[in-house]
């Protein structure tokens, strides 16, 4: 009996991995396999963008089951000149980035040849490189993946909204009322956890495309190993005798724009401010702190090299002392 | 002439202060990476107003940890050429070398983990971000505890 039962534990067991290793194997579309095994950038070709919101639409339908759902009332937080920061009575805000909209339209009106022209494109994370806020965040909530992802763990995230102020672009967003901090001291420490585009991480794991890039009816978003996407900007703005934005930007990003007009231009005309980012030119936030993380492999060499200078100069003391007495 | 004649009341002072002002500063600007300062009128103190400013509390910790890995290549250093032949270190030096060795390796790990191209899993980032803040806590609540009792990291001479 044992045995029946252990072959069938054992048929049952294959079958799952069978299973299982047919579902891995299921092939992801091309464009996201990412088999170098570098990072995925994503291609934002502005000249295609409609504004007809799908993906805002499409990001807020799938990662609806992310978003917060907070307790209130919130606990009373002291110092007084804590903020709370409530959106989720505002879940249908599309016209900003808000924990519970990730992407949003940008519009810029320009003159082009004297001719007003308007341009739209989606907003969201630029998934930085290097990205600052997953250097700088205390807990390892927010994190980049191999991938190219930077994304935080809800989970962990105490919203102390560090990383939207280090951030060049401040995208990520705070809701208070939910979280960790709710459970350690919530009138102390913490204020919620802090929302943001993850890239559709968990779409990507599956095979599936960013929800943005999926349903956007004018292919304006592509996705792709970053070498690749980059050659392709690089193409796309030689054809068009265009611009490129995110390549360069905070030592690089893996969010790259192509606009047949300078971004110096789309960055005078959109709205920004809080949950509107802009299209400025920005410093990589990180380049002085890699630089100090070079000079300390050259410290313990300095802190050698004094102490045998010490030494050195100690035993050539008492050398000469010894003489001196003979 | 032995190596602790040789070596000057001021000089060890000197050792000593660096040491401790250094620990205050990290200490200082480590748990400056929190988003604590300016949540707690830290930063509103007149001088301290560059606390609020994660890239600033940043550099100062960077610049911080380059002094300490100088300081402590010179302490091992100079205690391997004489230093080991002229006093011991004591139970609780042990300990304190424990801790700091924690606090180090962590916070390598965690400058290694903020270079461009390096990426750790979620749960190592996770565990080095806690590890080097628990770390240091554990130092600075065993410190005091020494400091109290008296206990000193060489024997016959006060820390």
């Amino acid at each position: 009996m044992n045995k029946s039962i252990s072959r069938r534990t054992f048929l049952k067991g294959g079958l799952a991995a069978a299973g299982a290793v047919a579902a891995s194997s299921i092939p992801l579309p091309a464009a996201v396999r990412g088999e170098s095994g570098q990072e995925l950038a994503t291609l934002i070709d502005i000249r295609k963008c409609i504004g007809c919101e799908a993906c805002v639409e499409a990001c807020k339908e799938v990662n609806a089951p992310k978003f917060p759902e907070p307790k209130k009332p919130f606990p009373k937080m002291y110092p007084s000149r804590v903020k709370v920061s409530d959106w989720s009575d505002k879940r249908d805000d599309m016209d900003r980035l808000t924990p519970y909209n990730w992407v949003f339209i940008q519009e810029a009106k320009v003159m082009v040849n004297g001719k007003e022209e308007t341009y739209t494109f989606p907003r969201r994370c630029m998934h930085c490189q290097n990205p600052p806020c997953a250097d700088l965040c205390p807990w390892g909530a927010a994190r980049k993946l191999k991938n190219g992802i930077t994304r935080i763990d809800a989970d962990i995230c105490l919203g102390g909204a560090k990383c939207e102020v280090v951030c060049p672009w401040h995208i990520p967003q705070r809701q208070t009322g939910v979280g960790l901090y709710l459970d350690i001291l919530p009138s102390l420490a913490g204020n919620g956890v802090m929302y943001k585009c993850d890239r559709c991480y968990n779409r990507l794991e599956e095979g599936k495309l960013p929800a943005c890039i999926d349903v956007c009816p004018e292919n304006v978003q592509k996705i792709g190993p970053r070498d690749e996407i980059i050659k392709e900007a690089h193409a796309i703005a030689k054809e068009i005798n265009g611009y490129i934005y995110g390549e360069k930007e905070n030592g690089g990003t893996n969010t790259i724009y192509v606009s047949p007009v300078p971004f110096e231009k789309l960055n005078a005309s959109i709205e920004k401010g809080p949950g509107r980012p802009g299209l400025q030119p920005v410093e990589d936030a990180m380049a002085h702190a890699d630089n100090l993380a070079k000079a300390m492999v050259i410290a313990p060499i300095a802190g050698i090299a004094a102490a045998a200078g010490k030494f050195y100069a100690a035993t050539k003391k008492a050398t000469h002392s010894a003489e001196g007495k003979k | 002439m032995t190596y602790r004649a040789q070596q000057s009341t001021a000089g060890r002072k000197w050792l000593k202060w660096s040491y401790i002002g250094l620990l205050i500063v990290m200490a200082f600007t480590g748990f400056g990476q929190m988003p604590i300062f300016k949540r707690f009128y830290i930063s509103d103190i007149p001088g301290l107003g560059w606390s609020a400013d994660f890239y600033a509390t940043h550099y100062v910790h960077y610049l911080g940890a380059i002094l300490l890995f100088v300081l402590i290549a010179y302490c091992i250093t100079d205690f391997l050429i004489i230093g080991r032949s002229e006093f011991r270190l004591t139970a609780s030096a042990y300990v304190r070398i424990a801790l700091l060795a924690g606090i180090v390796v962590t916070g390598i790990f965690r400058v290694l983990k903020n270079l461009p191209d390096v990426v750790f899993s979620p749960g190592f980032t996770m565990f080095i971000d806690i590890a080097h803040l628990g770390f240091m806590m554990l130092y600075l609540v065993t410190a005091l505890i020494f400091v109290i009792v008296g206990s000193g990291w060489t024997q016959g001479i006060s820390e």
